[in-house]
C-alpha cells in the first residue's frame, strides 16, 4: 500500500483555510435561516474539519465526482450534512446558490444525504450507525481493485451508542482495515444532553483500543493540528486508525461563544438546556429538529 | 393435468419424488455467478453453511466476507461494496436478514439503489423445529412494500438456481426467499423461467378455481388440485414465483377464466403474496379469494408436515378453501 504523505500545510494555506471555514460557518447559517429547519450545533462544530477536507485533505475532482481513484468522504450522522452541502458548494460540486434549496421540495440537497440526489456524497446516511458499515464496503473494494484511495468516515459521538457501530468497528478491527480512517466529532452533545449523562461513552480511547484500532487524538478547530493527526493516520499500517476530534457545538457563532462555554466548568442543566436550545433554533429563528 | 409446455417433473407425484432444499439453488447460483462475473461478493452472517454460500466462499475466499453475528454490519458492508460496483450477495436467516436489519438495507440499499442482494433463508414455518423465532413469516410483507424492490420466491432448488443467477439482471436490490428443508423437485431444468411471469403448472380446459401459490407450497397446492381432478373438480394452479413486480396481466389473465382464486403460501396471510393479488384484484375484477397461510398467528415447534397440517396449510386444507371459494361465487 502507497502512503501518501499530505502536500505541506504552509502558513498561507492555513490562513487561507480558515478563512475558507469561517466563510463555511456564515453559509451554513446562511443556509439553515433559509431552509427554516436543519441542524445547526454539528454543522458549525465541524466546518474546520470539512474544510480542512474539501481543500487539502482530499484527493477529488469536484467537475467529476466519479473518479475512480478519488478519495471517498463518507457521512455517517448525516443530519450534519449542511456543513457537507456548504463545502461542496465552496468547492465547486454545486452553485453556492443552490445552498438556498436545503430541505424544499424537488432540491438535490436532501434534509438526509440522498446519494442518487447529489454526485459527490457517497452514502445515503440519516439513521445512525450506518457509516462505517459502508466506508467498510468500500474499503474493502479499493483492495480488491487494488486502488489506493483512502476512505474516510465521519460519526458524531452520540451515534457510538448504536450497536451496529460497533459491529463495524469489531469487523474493521478484525480485519485490519488500513485504508480507512474514522473522525469522531467528539461535541459531547446528543439530543436529550450530555452524551456522559445520556449514554456515557468513556473511556473511549480504551474502547476503540480494545477492538484494534490506532487511537489519535485532535482539537478539531485547530486545522494544521488535525491534518497533523491525518498524516499520522496514514503512516498506520497494520490497524484502521479513529481520529477523536474534539469540537465546540455551534464553534464560531457569537451569542454562543459569549453566553456558554463548554470546555472548563460544565454548565449546569438549565444553562445547557436553554443555550442547546438557543443554538438548534438560531435563537429562535428556524424550527428546532426533534421537538 | 400438468402442463405439457412447461417440461415439469413428470415423477411428482411418486412417493419418492426427488427433493432437494431451495437454500441448496442458492449455494449453486451463487457459485455459477462467482464464476461467471468477477464483481459478485457474498457475505453471511455466521450462517456460511447453513445458508450454503460455502461453496462461494472456498471458491472465492477473497471475495467473500464474514461479518460475524452482525446483520446490520453485513447489509451496511454490501452497500459500501455495492456503491463501488460489486454485486453484493447478503447471506442470513430471513428473521434476521431483512428481519433484524430491515431499516439498515431500507437506507442503505433500497432508497440507496445499491446492488444489494438479500438472500433470506429457513423462510416460512416449515423451517420446523427451531421454532416460531427462527421461522420466517412476514418477510414476504416486509420487503415487497419497499419502492420498486424485487421479490423472487422460488418452488424448488432447481428454480431457486435460476432465480439466483437471474437476481443480478437488474443493478437494484432483490429479495430472495429460501427455505431450510428438502422439497420435491417440481420442475426440471428445461422449465423455462421469467422474472415477473407467472406460469400455470396444473392446466384445465374449466377449472372453477384458480390456486395461486408460492415457494415449496406450490407442491400442496398441485397435489390438491390432483385429488380435486380425481373428485371431478377441476383447478388451475399458477406458480407466483415472482411476487414483485406482480404479473398483473398474467394475474388476471389465471383469474379471467375461473372468477374465484385460492392463494397458498408459507406466509402471513396478511401482506403476503395473497396480500398482494387481493391489492390487485380489489383494483380490477374484485372476486371471490380465499388465502391459505398463517392466520394471524405465529406457529411452534414441529416437523414441517405436522406445521403445515396444524395450521391449516395442507393439501386438505387448500381442497376445503377451494370448496369454500367455489359456494362464494
Amino acid at each position: 500500500m502507497i502512503i501518501y504523505v499530505l502536500e505541506e500545510l504552509h502558513e498561507d494555506k492555513l490562513k487561507d483555510l480558515e478563512k475558507k471555514a469561517e466563510q463555511a460557518r456564515e453559509l451554513v447559517i446562511k443556509t439553515l435561516l433559509e431552509a427554516g429547519s436543519g441542524h445547526s450545533a454539528g454543522p458549525l462544530g465541524m466546518a474546520d474539519i470539512f474544510t480542512a477536507f474539501y481543500f487539502h485533505i482530499l484527493k477529488h475532482d469536484p467537475k467529476n465526482p466519479e473518479w475512480e481513484d478519488r478519495d471517498r468522504l463518507i457521512l455517517s450522522n448525516g443530519h450534519i450534512c449542511p456543513i457537507r452541502y456548504v463545502s461542496m458548494a465552496q468547492a465547486g460540486y454545486l452553485p453556492i446558490e443552490e445552498l438556498q434549496t436545503l430541505r424544499k421540495i424537488n432540491s438535490r440537497l436532501q434534509g438526509h444525504p440522498h446519494r442518487t440526489a447529489l454526485p459527490g456524497l457517497e452514502t445515503t446516511s440519516g439513521p445512525l450507525g450506518e457509516g462505517i458499515g459502508q466506508a467498510i464496503g468500500i474499503a474493502l473494494a479499493a483492495k480488491l481493485d487494488k486502488k489506493d484511495y483512502y476512505t474516510y468516515v465521519i460519526t458524531g459521538d452520540g451515534e457510538l451508542d448504536e450497536g451496529n457501530i460497533w459491529e463495524s468497528v469489531m469487523f474493521a478491527g478484525k480485519n485490519k482495515i488500513n485504508n480507512l480512517i474514522m473522525i469522531i466529532d467528539r461535541n459531547n452533545i446528543q439530543i436529550d444532553g450530555f452524551t456522559e449523562d445520556v449514554m456515557p461513552l468513556e473511556p473511549l480511547q480504551t474502547k476503540f483500543e480494545a477492538f484494534g484500532w490506532h487511537v489519535l487524538e485532535s482539537d478539531g478547530h485547530n486545522i494544521k493540528q488535525f491534518v497533523d493527526a491525518i498524516n499520522q493516520a496514514h503512516a498506520i499500517f497494520e490497524k484502521p486508525t479513529v481520529i477523536i476530534a474534539h469540537t465546540i457545538p455551534g464553534y464560531g457563532v457569537d451569542f454562543m461563544e459569549k453566553d456558554f462555554h463548554w470546555h472548563g466548568k460544565p454548565p449546569n442543566k438549565e444553562e445547557a438546556k436553554k443555550a442547546l436550545d438557543e443554538l438548534r433554533t438560531l435563537k429562535g429563528q428556524i424550527e428546532s429538529e426533534h421537538k | 393435468m400438468l402442463n405439457p409446455n412447461l417440461k415439469l417433473n413428470e415423477k411428482l407425484f411418486d412417493a419418492d419424488v426427488e427433493t432437494a432444499p431451495t437454500r441448496a439453488g442458492f449455494g449453486t447460483g451463487l457459485l455459477e455467478l462467482g464464476e461467471i462475473n468477477p464483481n459478485v461478493v457474498a457475505l453471511s452472517a455466521d450462517l456460511t453453511e447453513s445458508t450454503q454460500a460455502h461453496k462461494f466462499a472456498e471458491k472465492f475466499p477473497e471475495r467473500f466476507f464474514q461479518s460475524g453475528i452482525g446483520e446490520q454490519n453485513m447489509a451496511t458492508i454490501a452497500a459500501g461494496l455495492a456503491e463501488s460496483g460489486k454485486i453484493a450477495f447478503i447471506s442470513s436467516y430471513a428473521t434476521f436478514s431483512p428481519g433484524k436489519n430491515w431499516e439498515t438495507l431500507r437506507t442503505t440499499a433500497v432508497y440507496n439503489e445499491a446492488n444489494v442482494k438479500i438472500a433470506g433463508h429457513h423462510s416460512g414455518i416449515m423451517t420446523g423445529p427451531d421454532g416460531a423465532t427462527h421461522q420466517a413469516t412476514e418477510d414476504i410483507a416486509i420487503t415487497r412494500c419497499w419502492p420498486k424492490m424485487h421479490v423472487y420466491v422460488p418452488c424448488d432448488a432447481i428454480e431457486a438456481r435460476k432465480a439466483t443467477i437471474a437476481s443480478i439482471h437488474i443493478n437494484t436490490p432483490v429479495y430472495l426467499r429460501y427455505t431450510r428443508d428438502k422439497t420435491p423437485l417440481i420442475t426440471t431444468e428445461n422449465t423455462p423461467f421469467k422474472v415477473g411471469k407467472l406460469q400455470t403448472f396444473w392446466v384445465n380446459e374449466n377449472p372453477k378455481v384458480t390456486i395461486f401459490a408460492t415457494g415449496y407450497m406450490l407442491y400442496y397446492a398441485l397435489l390438491a388440485a390432483k385429488e380435486l381432478e380425481e373428485e371431478k373438480l377441476q383447478v388451475n394452479v399458477v406458480n407466483v414465483a415472482t411476487i414483485k413486480p406482480l404479473d398483473e396481466e398474467g394475474i388476471l389473465e389465471a383469474t379471467r377464466i375461473s372468477q374465484a382464486d385460492v392463494t397458498v403460501e408459507d406466509h402471513q396471510v396478511e401482506g403476503g403474496m395473497g396480500s398482494a393479488i387481493a391489492e390487485l384484484l380489489a383494483k380490477t375484477t374484485p372476486l371471490p379469494i380465499e388465502f391459505i397461510g398463517l392466520q394471524n398467528t405465529f406457529a411452534e415447534s414441529g416437523t414441517p408436515t405436522e406445521l403445515i397440517e396444524k395450521y391449516g396449510m395442507d393439501t386438505k386444507a387448500i381442497k376445503q378453501a377451494v370448496k369454500r371459494v367455489i359456494r362464494r361465487k
